[in-house]
């Protein structure tokens, strides 16, 4: 029976968790990558010959932003389908 | 539900494991070298030349126009590292639409081996271009007390390198399988087909960033000497 609750608690503590972990850690990214795109955009709508260089540094730099988010997910991923905690837990 | 391809194993023998990583790993490695060996063997320099030479020759005027445009001068000489990554990558992630596929790349194990090389790597071009003393010299720019800095920030692009393209992978393979025990027929395979994009724009960041490290490394010298100049000429 203690085992049980062990194992409930730290269900329930990593669902949770990760449910949180990607909502917050997804809105920073969010706001980064809306402000890099707004900012590509008018720029390339001022100088339509650079857009093949803004274009590719834009690329770049969603990919690096939107990694960060990734980070997030993963820590999520590892904590509802790789958990440390609870394979020790049942060991 | 498995978290990567290293999950899935097809033969076992004692602590020998052929896992699924490994078979497409080497499976796309033989494919590519048996592909590029076939086709390079009958190259022609004429007019006449085959559909196969044409695209080979796309991919290596387009990665090495795309190596100079990032900064390195002579990119021929970085085009086997660099050339090898990005189309190791992008093979391994379009394969994707073979059913059956894992991608090797969903794999902390690959993602991290990749990063690894390119975490060698750079100190090598570095040295090489301008010798040990020199390339030691950049970690202690612009100040002695930003030398921690540099060394952690060496290891920690290298632990982002591998996490980047591993949560990239990993994550579109897990929402196909999510997506097909909610909505199995259609949504998925928009899925796949988004999984292509990010999977190519993914193989694409990784070699431009290996490139920026390594021009990174490399120019330091080459620029400082200017600068110099530009100042006493102003002084």
């Amino acid at each position: 029976m203690a085992l049980d609750n062990y194992t409930t608690i730290i269900a329930v503590a990593s669902i949770v968790t990760s449910g949180i972990t990607i909502g917050i850690g997804v809105i920073g990214p969010a706001i980064g990558e809306g402000r890099s795109v707004a900012t590509a955009l008018s720029s390339m709508a001022q100088q339509p010959d650079a857009s093949a260089t803004i274009t590719r540094t834009l690329f770049v730099g969603l990919a690096m932003i939107e990694s960060l988010a990734i980070y997030c997910f993963v820590v999520s991923m590892i904590l509802i389908f790789a958990n440390p905690f609870w394979n020790h837990a049942l060991t | 539900m498995r978290l990567s391809p290293d999950e899935l194993i097809f033969w076992q023998y004692g602590f020998i494991k052929l896992d699924a990583t490994i078979v497409y790993t080497w499976g796309l490695m033989l494919v590519m070298v048996v592909g590029s060996k076939t086709i390079t063997s009958k190259l022609s320099t004429g007019l006449e030349r085959s559909r196969w030479q044409n695209i080979l020759e796309i991919i290596v005027t387009g990665i090495l126009e795309q190596i100079e445009d990032v900064g390195l001068d002579q990119p021929k000489k970085y085009l086997g590292f660099l050339g090898t990554l990005f189309l190791f990558i992008g093979v391994a992630n379009l394969c994707i639409i073979i059913p059956g596929y894992e991608p090797p790349t969903g794999s902390l194990s690959t993602t991290a081996a990749l990063a690894l090389c390119v975490f060698v790597a750079v100190p090598l071009f570095g040295i090489e271009e301008q010798g040990v003393g020199n390339y030691l010299k950049t970690y202690t720019e612009p100040t002695i007390i930003m030398l921690p800095f540099n060394i952690i920030s060496e290891i920690s692009r290298t632990l982002a390198l591998a996490i980047r393209l591993f949560g990239n992978i990993m994550s579109g393979t897990m929402i196909v399988a999510i997506l097909l025990t909610i909505t199995p027929f259609i949504f998925p395979d928009l899925m796949i087909a988004l999984g292509l994009l990010v999977g190519m724009v993914q193989a694409y960041i990784f070699s431009v960033l290996a490139t920026v490290y390594i021009a990174a490394a490399t120019r330091e010298h080459k620029h400082r000497p200017k600068q110099e100049q530009k100042t006493a000429e102003q002084e």
